[in-house]
Parts: structure tokens; C-alpha cells; sequence
């Protein structure tokens, strides 16, 4: 088998030079159906019968939550293919996703909070769903704290994917904890298996959302990586090409 | 597919919702924004940064 693609795959300089052409299609499509989907569901969604208008509030608080779950699995498996394979270009990855993923389970945990206030009349809970999923923001904290602790890169890079592997049993936790523990948070509304419980004419844009927000997290996800690449290959002779191109253009586009 | 309020108080006020809706969402695409747009600017501060070494590493060659 021609593993040529796996060893390209795990080049810094073959990422960012491919990225530079996808990321101008990524961020049209990916912020054109974050304000499409954003307009849809404020305005244009009917609105929910028990719930009302906070029942709007779903639009960005799902999708938020599974693409931060997403992200939580994406630092944990680049952490694994970085200590396993020892490449370079997976644990920038994974440095790159605790930011990220810290942003949004902040997003997650405030508009969840703020939709409880109308809906259950409390800010927070200590419900199982709302606990296990503050544990996944501690642990993309962690994931940042560690990364700062050591002075030695490869140290950092081991310490951080350890700790990535170690947290990813709590994802399963948050999944299923709506049906574990029945308190307060409700069912998930999307279902992979059986029947969803959601009427078409609330599901589409909320189709529009998910779409949006993974084409936004692949966005975020390539730019804060290749920051990252950028910082740690400083020294080679691509990046210093680079700066150089760079400056001849006097920024006027002459890399994005 | 029809627009789901009367007229623009209707849709800011929401039954009383809007200012739960509203804040949720402009914390939301506010973040979006920071994430989106922090990268880039670390990008720009980082070609600038080495610009100037690569300046200083010539003017010392150079001396």
C-alpha cells in the first residue's frame, strides 16, 4: 500500500500551502449559511408552542454543542497520531482545538443559560447534562494550562494529548446523560435512530445551522492551525520565504 | 415561508423573549467573530514580527 499520502498529510508546509486556496471557499460558504440559517431561525421559523420565541435560542445552541463534542474528539485523536506516529503537524492540531473548543462551551454553557431562565425560571442547575458538560470546558482549560506549563514543546505536546485521551470518556457521559439521568435538560431532539422530534418547517433551518457550523468549525480549525504552523517553523526557509513574499506585496494580498 | 412577526418592535420584543434570544445571539456571533478574526490578526502581528528580524539578521550581516 502507498502510505506517500499519510506522510504528506503529516507536513506543516503541505497543509498550509493547500489551505490557502480551500480557506476563501470556507469562509464564503461556511458565514453565508451561519447569517442564512441565523435570519431563518430568528425570524422566518415558527414559533414553539410550550417554549415560544426562547425555543429560538436551539438554533445556535445545538449545533454549537455538537460541534464542540466534535472538537473534544479531534484534539483527542490528532493527541493520539502525534504520540503515536511522532508527526509534527497533529499536535499543532491539537493545540489548536483547545481554544476553540474552550470558545464554545462557553457559547453552549451562557445560551443555555440563558434560554433556562425563561424556560425552566433558573439560571443553572446542577443537572446531569449541565455537569458533565461544564467538566468538557474545565478540560479544554486543562488542555490550555498544560500547553502553557512546560517550557519544552514535545513535553507540552505529550502532556496535553494525554490529557486529551484521558477526557474523552467524559463525551459519551454528555451523550447519553439526557437518557441516564432524566432530570432537568431535555432529550436530544435530533435523533441518528428513530423518529425526530421536530416539525420540518423548524428542522430545515436548523439543518442550515449544523451545516454552517461544522463548515465554521473546519474554518477556525485551519486558521488557528495554520498560525500555529507558522509559529513552530518559524526557522525553516518556506516561512521565511513567506515573510518575504509577504512584504514585496506590502500585504495587498499577497498571501491570505 | 412568512416573516413570523408584525413589524420590528414585535420581532426586537418577542413576547418578552427578546432580550433572551437577542443577547444569546449576539454572544453567540460574537464569538464566532472573535475566533474567525483573532487567528488572522496573530498571523499579521507574526509577519510583521519576522519582518523585522529578517531586517535586523541583514542590517548585522551587512555591518
Amino acid at each position: 500500500m502507498n502510505w506517500q499520502w499519510f506522510h504528506r498529510l503529516g507536513s506543516p508546509r503541505w497543509f498550509y500551502e493547500k489551505t490557502t486556496v480551500w480557506l476563501p471557499w470556507l469562509m464564503l460558504s461556511a458565514w453565508g449559511l451561519l447569517l442564512i440559517g441565523g435570519i431563518w431561525g430568528l425570524g422566518f421559523a415558527p414559533e414553539d408552542v410550550k417554549q415560544r420565541n426562547s425555543f429560538r435560542i436551539l438554533y445556535i445552541h445545538a449545533p454549537v454543542a455538537y460541534i464542540s463534542m466534535s472538537c473534544y474528539y479531534i484534539m483527542a485523536i490528532s493527541g493520539a497520531v502525534g504520540l503515536i506516529w511522532k508527526m509534527k503537524l497533529p499536535f499543532m492540531v491539537m493545540k489548536a482545538c483547545a481554544p476553540i473548543g474552550l470558545g464554545l462551551t462557553i457559547v453552549v454553557l451562557a445560551t443555555g443559560s440563558i434560554w433556562g431562565k425563561p424556560t425552566w425560571g433558573t439560571w443553572w442547575e446542577w443537572d446531569a447534562r449541565l455537569t458533565s458538560y461544564l467538566i468538557l470546558s474545565f478540560l479544554y482549560l486543562g488542555a490550555i494550562a498544560l500547553q502553557q506549563a512546560f517550557q519544552n514543546r514535545d513535553t507540552a505536546d505529550k502532556a496535553s494529548a494525554i490529557l486529551a485521551l484521558v477526557g474523552t470518556v467524559n463525551i459519551p457521559i454528555i451523550y447519553k446523560s439526557v437518557d441516564w439521568w432524566y432530570t432537568l435538560h431535555q432529550p436530544a431532539t435530533l435523533k441518528i435512530v428513530g423518529k425526530s422530534t421536530i416539525d420540518p418547517s423548524m428542522l430545515y433551518p436548523l439543518f442550515v445551522m449544523i451545516i454552517g457550523f461544522y463548515l465554521f468549525f473546519t474554518l477556525v480549525l485551519i486558521l488557528h492551525t495554520r498560525t500555529e504552523i507558522l509559529r513552530r517553523e518559524s526557522r525553516t526557509q518556506w516561512v521565511k520565504e513567506l515573510v518575504l513574499a509577504n512584504n514585496s506585496g506590502k500585504g495587498e494580498g499577497a498571501s491570505s | 415561508m412568512k416573516f413570523q412577526f408584525d413589524s420590528l418592535a414585535d420581532f426586537m420584543h418577542m413576547d418578552g423573549h427578546g432580550v433572551f434570544v437577542w443577547t444569546a445571539y449576539g454572544l453567540v456571533y460574537g464569538i464566532l467573530i472573535y475566533l474567525t478574526v483573532s487567528p488572522l490578526i496573530q498571523k499579521k502581528n507574526f509577519l510583521k514580527q519576522q519582518k523585522k528580524w529578517q531586517q535586523i539578521q541583514k542590517d548585522s550581516s551587512n555591518l
